[in-house]
């Protein structure tokens, strides 16, 4: 079937961010959400080594999706936070071209850089967030353009300088469905 | 899901990252990384199938794993480097390894980063990595350029003379020395300047060519030094001046035994000082170039007869190079036929190959007062006017064949035989018009083309 899975882990007590989120994805990829609960452990996906969550894991976890009627396309959304074996830390990760992202909060949160919690400021950075690694299952790369929400973000203040759309050239690759992942 | 071809919303090319890793998860990540940012990317697990890999394609940055089984990352960069050493190469190492990591940078590596690595600094030292190896890439193609378009035509000379003459040339290139060359009208004098602007360090700079002989006495000071607005009247806009167009580079001054008294005066000026002001200006403008000059005059006579400043004469002539002319290296009138018959043929699209032995005789025989483009003049005219594949004799000027067709012998009949030769040859074969000039009638002309034999 068309349309978002939303799968929430470690997300406890934030429903109604949840739910704004799925509004959102609703209004920005013209389609339905649905919400599910985690068919697989999370806390497989913990490196004791490094106390993070490793982001490929959890993709290849969502792909093993038992439900008959599959979604167009999956989102992880976790309250814990992400690495890569290479990178400190990411924001989320997604299949280039394929099907399955994941997006941390953790690492939006205010708190964790010493600042009070901002709610609000926190939903804007996680549904950009969530937009850009669902942009990159379309088979987006990082967009030069400044406002574009598939701009490459490091740190979380550099979201605020994005806007939550894609760009024009952005917005017509998702409107045709997406480009097929290059081989490499 | 429909998909279409990635080609349709290709962005521009960021440039190609190879990553070599033995672990396929920090290849596999790092992949993904870089192809979100829009890079080529490729992967290798051990160093032989990096050093395949960058022969298969070119690559802008290599991101290496320091410490891998069989051929570890500094091995590997060796070996890279020995290949292509302007391949930017990031180690990427674990905490313990930092010291090889130092030794890496020491042997030549870009950069290096510690795993885990923040994003944003992984992201950094590719992107400046990959694009100083483009610049590099964009420099050296610029010089390649230059180097063609600087390199000017080839110089032909196998004789004695000659070869003293393009030693000299190249040892003189490499020093800031003024040279004078010397030489009758169309032995290449403006080339062997260019050859040694282009043979000079200040090849990526012009070489500015001035002919004082060309140039009205009225006019040279202002082709030379330029003018501020309003210096004379239609003076509307600042000019820079051929001095400070030169700056960095070489200028050359052809015919400087033309320049006028006052002129001269001014011109070892500038020579000494390397400082002028433009006309109308006051302001000193300081430049920095090489002087060639070139005459085929006789100097030192005009500096007896008070006509050239022994001071600026000494100034020029501080290097000399005469350039022989083409009647006594006659050895270099063959290779230099076929060059120019090769360059022709090519620009005019004209399927010559050769030159008939008849035709390449004359041509050696002849004496070329116009010395090579006389020669180049010839060659070019013998490819409009004859029939590939070969030049002959009858495709040279009619002056060359004027000044060589000799009667073979003394007798009365030889003069007359060669006389009707050249008529027939003028008029081209029209018996009626040669017999005009002939001044006989016409049966009697034919008469003695049968009896000598010859084809009108």
């Amino acid at each position: 079937m068309a349309g978002i899975d939303i799968v929430p882990m470690y997300f406890n007590d934030r429903d109604e961010m949840l739910r704004r989120l799925g509004s959102s994805l609703e209004r920005e990829f013209r389609t339905m959400v649905r919400y599910r609960n985690p068919w697989f452990d999370p806390e497989l996906s913990f490196d004791s080594s490094r106390g993070q969550y490793r982001a490929s894991h959890i993709l290849k976890a969502l792909l093993n999706d038992p439900h008959e009627e599959l979604a167009e396309r999956i989102l992880g959304v976790a309250g814990v936070d992400l690495f890569t074996p290479v990178l400190t830390y990411v924001f989320g990760e997604a299949q280039l071209g394929g099907r399955a992202a994941v997006v941390s909060s953790h690492r939006l949160r205010n708190e964790v850089y010493g600042l009070p919690a901002n709610e609000t400021l926190l939903f804007e950075r996680l549904r950009k967030e969530a937009v850009h690694e669902l942009g990159h299952t379309y088979g987006l790369l990082h967009c030069p353009s400044p406002r574009c929400v598939m701009r490459a973000s490091s740190y979380a203040e550099e979201i605020e300088l994005k806007e939550e759309r894609f760009c024009e050239g952005c917005r017509s690759i998702v409107t045709a469905g997406g480009v097929a992942p290059a081989r490499r | 899901m429909a998909l279409r071809a990635r080609e349709a919303a290709a962005p521009q090319d960021l440039g190609g990252v190879l990553i070599v890793d033995d672990e396929f998860s920090m290849r596999d990540s790092l992949v993904h990384w870089f192809e979100k940012d829009g890079y080529r990317t490729g992967s290798a697990q051990d160093g032989r199938e990096a050093l395949r890999r960058l022969e298969e394609e070119p690559w802008d940055a290599v991101l290496l794993d320091i410490k891998m089984p069989g051929m570890d990352g500094l091995e590997l960069q060796r070996r890279i480097r020995e290949v292509d050493p302007e391949l930017p190469i990031i180690m990427i190492t674990a905490f313990a390894s930092v010291d090889s990591a130092v030794q890496a940078l020491k042997e030549g590596a870009f950069d290096y980063v510690t795993k885990p690595v923040d994003p944003d600094q992984l992201s950094r030292v590719v992107r400046l990595a990959v694009e100083r190896h483009r610049l590099r890439q964009e420099n050296s193609q610029l010089r390649r350029k230059v180097d063609q378009l600087s390199t000017p035509t080839t110089i032909i000379g196998a004789s004695g003379t000659m070869s003293k003459v393009l030693e000299l040339v190249k040892s003189v290139a490499e020093t800031d020395a003024t040279v004078l060359i010397r030489g009758e009208s169309g032995t290449g004098k403006e080339l062997i300047a260019q050859t040694i602007h282009a043979n000079s360090r200040r090849r990526y700079f012009p070489i500015v060519p001035v002919n004082c002989g060309a140039v009205p006495e009225s006019l040279l000071e202002s082709e030379l030094f330029g003018h501020e607005r309003g210096a004379f009247t239609g003076a509307q806009y600042r000019r820079k001046g051929k001095l400070e167009m030169a700056d960095g580079g070489t200028l050359f001054l052809d015919e400087v035994g033309t320049i006028g008294p006052a002129m001269q005066v001014n011109l070892l000026r500038v020579l000494e000082t390397k400082e002028f002001a433009r006309l109308g200006g006051t302001k000193p403008v300081r430049v920095d170039f090489r002087v060639i000059c070139a005459t085929n005059q006789d100097l030192e006579q005009q500096v007896k007869d008070g006509t050239f400043r022994e001071d600026l004469y000494f100034r020029l002539n501080v290097v000399a190079i005469s350039l022989p002319p083409l009647r006594e290296r006659r050895e270099d009138i063959p290779p230099l036929a076929h060059h120019l018959l090769g360059k022709y043929a090519q620009e005019m699209n004209r399927p010559f190959t050769g030159f008939e032995p008849a035709a390449m005789d004359l041509l050696v025989r002849h004496d070329w007062p116009g010395n090579v483009r006389e020669l180049a003049n010839a060659v070019e005219r013998a490819l409009v006017v004859g029939r590939a594949p070969t030049v002959r004799v009858e495709d040279l000027p009619v002056r060359l064949k004027e000044m060589h067709d000799s009667p073979v012998g003394d007798s009365l009949a030889d003069v007359e035989q060669a006389q009707i030769r050249l008529i027939l040859e003028r008029t081209g074969g029209n018996v009626t018009r040669a017999a005009e000039v002939l001044q006989i009638d016409r049966v009697t002309l034919y008469n003695k083309i049968k009896k000598y034999n010859l084809r009108p």
